[in-house]
């Protein structure tokens, strides 16, 4: 037998959503809370200009062939217009999506705008590189609809953004903020990496409290991860580097919980904190909360009821898949009722908020505190999680071993 | 019949048993160099692997001796480990000879001793074969003063040989006509056939490997065994040839098989007398004793779901060994399984292995027990060989285990390394005789229980491999038992408990703590294991929690990966039994279980 084209596959992905709309949906609906179940957008920009050394994601320099994957993006959104009709937070993520001009960007919208209902007070973010924005681009960008921007600030220390193969410098990362405020931006996030060799626990400590100093609405605090495709980690074993151990690993994650959290953040995810409620990454939550969303791009993955399906992974060949009008996906997955226990478990137990027991159960079919009941005793015995309001949650070193709390 | 010639090969483990016998059967033609296998009286894997035969199996060989006359050399070969000597003395009380078979380098060893003994109360003629003499460590002349000083045989009727060049052999064959006699008995008398084996056929059912010692036995006949008073009709006969080979009848003198309807090895005993209904003999072959498992553990599927498969594979393997018992059991810790008796721990060795070899099952096997005795306040007398079964403390009035007389052999600059491990395993009563210049015969009574937990594998360390051991269970004797448990997390996991004497308790403990502490991968939470007797803790260790694993980063593209990570992780852990919140991997049970002191 063949394999499955794009649009074959998408036809069952449309079948099956559209049965699961008629029934399942409905009962999701009387359930959940309306406003949850907005489904989110996001939009892959593949391209960079330089590759950062810890970085394992897809991207290519090619940025001569964005005008085309533009267009492509716009026949992609089109293909959806039966699947989603709405959603409450965009988000345009790479790669480097500063690459686009603000032309692309407005072009972009306009096609979502065509096929979908935008919600008014929709999320829309969009990463960008300290080292491409003006302050005009970023003024363009605010009136483009784009009212929170994620900047990859990294560091504050030149020695460790050189370290990192960063393309900017800390004095264009400050810059950067400030061009944000300046542009209008009232909901700002920088993304920080720890956990780096010749980063002390005090070093760190500064970088938290010189992020601190412009008081961004969202940080999030990466710890740094080697794959072995990246010349990062090439570096590390040539020189005999050894990332933190267990101890350090945990040291820095407490003090980066510490210093936030004393600076007035909330801890609401093991990597993000947000200065409010409601700073907290609204889009992102869609992720850990099993509420739909469409990714767009190569590689970029979407979530519907029980389906999961994801794009090619290459610019070259999700570009050939859409000219030849086909769906660019590369493969989907029927999640079971057991995987989506899982995943439900081991990404609720990443947010402070935890699981929504009571919704869990609804969901899934399982009463965790009836069904797991000897080792949730166990996990609050040793301070891991607490019981609150109707909600599993975990402490923060619970978070800090919230695979392994998935696993109970 | 005075063409016949029955007789074993007898011999201290490896001293090149199943190589004599190969070359014996090469020699005399039943089987052709293409045809051959190896070892071929070691027809399982098992056996082969170990380099020793596990169970006892017979061949017919034809000769055509220098006399000019053909006979019929009927080979029964004898299980070579102590966990077998039952079966070893049925096999013996089948011949009229032995092959007493001595390694020209490790001269005369424990089971040759043994084994020399059982021939001796046979009445069989013995011819010591001197083997491996084509080894450059061979030591003929010093083997030829062992076999006069130690075994108090006729050094000038030895024969030389290589089984592995081949040399010797046709002198050998030779020695088997001349010097064993032909087997005695009428033909004409009421039958009296003796069990030696037993194997199980899918399509026939038993295969009961006997000797005919008086009368004839055809297809046809109704046979009785004498232990039980059963009786069957008989299928068929015949010799075992390289296969089983058809015959019109088994008479007295002659050795080979009998299928009569038996449905398993467990309906036959090894040692019984078979007879005929209509005219049986007036009293069976002398020597018949049942025997009994010492050594018990129960064996747990590792996956519960497996329980079914296991109970399928147990019926299975017992059809083929009848010494093997079992019965249901069921473990807090480790759900539903089967107590198993076996007669050593060698036995229990190779059920467990042909169980997850033959049978592909992942099993966990508990703390092997001897059967203990306990007299009660009441007077009641019982036998406890499952610490799930262990009495109440305070009801109990008397502790009584089983002893053992170890025989070793061994070089005397062993002596006191073998003395102090002897005493350390609570050993009396000391013997010891100089048997050969540098050589030592040394026997202790000694519990049973010390020598199953790990007394062979020390011994054989201490000694460098070059001592032997061998055993016979003499009494029980008074003991201070204790009921030692293992709690993991305060959870008593039942299966590690064991019955131990007073002042083994604490290093027990001490050990089953350290090696659970190196077996249970770190967790969520510290883990605390601890050793109790009753309420009171003598031993602990405590295995700190891993405290960081969460990945930085999960978006929309990480999901699918991470689960499939966790669900990977989660069928290992489904591998894992829980006590408790603590998940316990099959290699912490096992290592608990081997408790080697290394």
């Amino acid at each position: 037998m063949p394999a499955k084209s794009g649009i074959q596959k998408l036809k069952i992905i449309l079948d099956s959503v559209s049965r699961f709309a008629c029934t399942e949906l409905q009962i999701f609906i009387k359930n959940i809370p309306m406003k949850e179940e907005q489904a989110g957008l996001y939009i892959h920009i593949p391209f960079c200009l330089s590759k950062c050394g810890y970085c394992s994601f897809y991207s290519i320099k090619s940025v001569d062939l964005i005008p085309e994957y533009i267009a492509a993006l716009k026949k992609e959104i089109k293909h959806y217009r039966n699947v989603f009709s709405s959603f409450d937070t965009i988000y345009i993520g790479g790669g480097t999506p500063s690459l686009l001009s603000t032309g692309q960007i407005d072009d972009l919208f306009s096609t979502i705008n065509k096929y979908f209902d935008i919600d008014r007070k929709a999320e829309i973010t969009i990463e960008v590189n300290p080292g491409d924005v003006s302050l005009e681009y970023l003024q363009a960008l605010r009136k483009s609809g784009i009212n929170r921007l994620n900047i990859g600030i990294q560091s504050f220390d030149d020695k460790i953004l050189r370290f990192l193969e960063r393309r900017h410098s800390s004095k264009e990362a400050i810059a950067a903020i400030k061009a944000a405020k300046a542009a209008g931006f009232d909901n700002l996030g920088v993304d920080l990496i720890y956990g780096v060799h010749g980063l002390g626990i005090k070093s760190w400590k500064n970088t938290l409290q010189k992020a601190v100093s412009f008081a961004p609405e969202h940080i999030s605090c990466y710890q740094l991860s080697l794959d072995d495709r990246t010349p990062l980690y090439k570096k590390y074993s040539s020189e005999g580097w050894k990332l933190p151990d267990e101890n350090t690993e945990l040291k820095l994650f407490f003090t980066t919980a510490d210093v936030l959290e004393n600076a007035g953040y909330l801890h609401y995810e093991v990597s993000n904190f947000a200065r409010l409620d409601k700073f907290k990454s609204r889009h992102n939550q869609k992720y850990w909360q099993h509420v739909p969303y469409l990714g767009l791009g190569p590689a970029a993955h979407s979530f519907l009821g029980n389906k999961r399906w994801w794009n090619k992974a290459t610019v070259k060949t999700y570009l050939n898949e859409i000219a030849a009008g086909k769906m660019p996906v590369e493969d989907m997955e029927n999640l079971s009722t057991d995987q989506l226990q899982l995943e439900a478990l081991f990404l609720g137990l990443r947010t402070k908020a935890g699981i929504n027991l009571k919704r869990y159960k609804t969901r899934y079919g399982i009463d965790l505190l009836v069904d797991k009941k000897t080792i949730i005793d166990a996990l609050i015995k040793n301070k891991l999680v607490e019981l609150k309001n109707g909600f599993l949650r975990p402490t923060r070193a619970g978070m800090a071993v919230a695979d392994s709390l998935a696993l109970i | 019949m005075e063409n016949i010639r029955n007789f074993s090969i007898i011999a201290h483990i490896d001293h090149g048993k199943s190589t004599l016998a190969d070359r014996l059967i090469q020699f005399t033609g039943v089987c052709n160099e293409r045809n051959f296998q190896d070892q071929i009286l070691d027809n399982m894997d098992i056996e082969r692997e170990r380099g020793i035969t596990i169970k006892s199996n017979a061949i017919s060989l034809p000769y055509r001796a220098k006399d000019g006359k053909n006979y019929i050399l009927n080979l029964i070969d004898t299980p070579g480990h102590v966990d077998f000597s039952y079966e070893v003395s049925r096999s013996l009380a089948s011949c009229e000879g032995v092959l007493l078979l001595i390694d020209a380098a490790q001269g005369v060893q424990a089971q040759t001793l043994a084994n020399l003994y059982l021939a001796l109360d046979h009445n069989l003629e013995i011819i010591p074969i001197i083997n491996k003499i084509d080894l450059p460590s061979a030591d003929i002349e010093r083997v030829l003063e062992e076999i006069e000083s130690e075994l108090g045989l006729d050094p000038d009727l030895h024969i030389k040989c290589s089984a592995k060049e081949g040399t010797g052999i046709e002198e050998i064959l030779e020695a088997i006509v001349t010097r064993i006699p032909p087997p005695k008995g009428d033909a004409a008398n009421p039958l009296a056939a003796l069990i030696f084996d037993a194997k199980y056929d899918s399509f026939r059912g038993t295969i009961i490997h006997c000797r005919v010692f008086e009368g004839t036995v055809k297809s046809g006949d109704i046979i009785k065994f004498m232990y039980n008073g059963t009786t069957y009709k008989v299928e068929e006969v015949g010799h075992f040839l390289l296969t089983r080979t058809k015959r019109d009848k088994l008479s007295a003198g002659e050795v080979g098989y009998i299928i009569a309807g038996v449905k398993t090895v467990a309906d036959v005993r090894t040692g019984d007398t078979i007879t005929l209904q209509d005219r049986p003999c007036s009293q069976p072959l002398p020597g018949f004793k049942e025997v009994k498992p010492v050594v018990f553990a129960s064996i747990y599927p590792i996956a519960s779901d497996d329980y079914q498969d296991l109970a399928d594979s147990l019926e299975k393997y017992k059809l083929n060994d009848a010494s093997f018992i079992y019965e249901k059991d069921s473990s807090a810790a480790l759900g539903q399984g089967f107590r198993c008796g076996f007669l050593g721990l060698l036995h229990l060795d190779i059920v467990q292995e042909r169980l997850e070899r033959e049978y592909d099952l992942s099993i966990i096997l508990s703390v092997p027990s001897v059967r203990y005795r306990f007299t009660l306040k009441d007077r009641k007398v019982i036998y406890v060989d499952n610490p799930a079964h262990y009495p109440d403390p305070s009801e109990i009035e008397k502790g009584e285990e089983p002893y053992i007389r170890a025989a070793m052999m061994l070089p005397e600059r062993y002596l006191g390394a073998v003395m102090k491990l002897c005493m350390e395993k609570r050993g009396v009563n000391s013997n010891m005789n100089y048997t050969g210049p540098g050589r030592v015969e040394l026997s202790y009574e000694m519990p049973l229980a010390e020598v199953i937990y790990d007394f062979y594998d020390r011994f054989k360390s201490v000694t460098q491999g070059y001592g032997s051991f061998d055993y016979d269970i003499i009494d029980y004797r008074d003991s201070n038992l204790v009921l030692m448990d293992i709690l993991v997390n305060s959870e008593k996991v039942d299966a590690l408990s064991q019955i131990v004497h007073r002042e083994r308790a604490r290093s027990r403990a001490l050990l089953a703590c350290d090696r659970l502490k190196e077996e249970i991968p770190k967790q969520m939470f510290k883990i605390a294991i601890q050793g109790a007797i009753g309420g009171e803790i003598i031993a602990r260790s405590t295995i700190s929690a891993f405290r960081k694993d969460v990945t930085a980063k999960c978006y929309g593209g990480d999901i699918t990966r991470k689960r499939k990570l966790l669900e990977k992780q989660k069928a290992g852990k489904k591998r894992m039994k829980m006590i408790g919140s603590v998940s316990i991997p099959q290699s912490a049970f096992l290592a608990v279980l081997k408790s080697d002191t290394d």
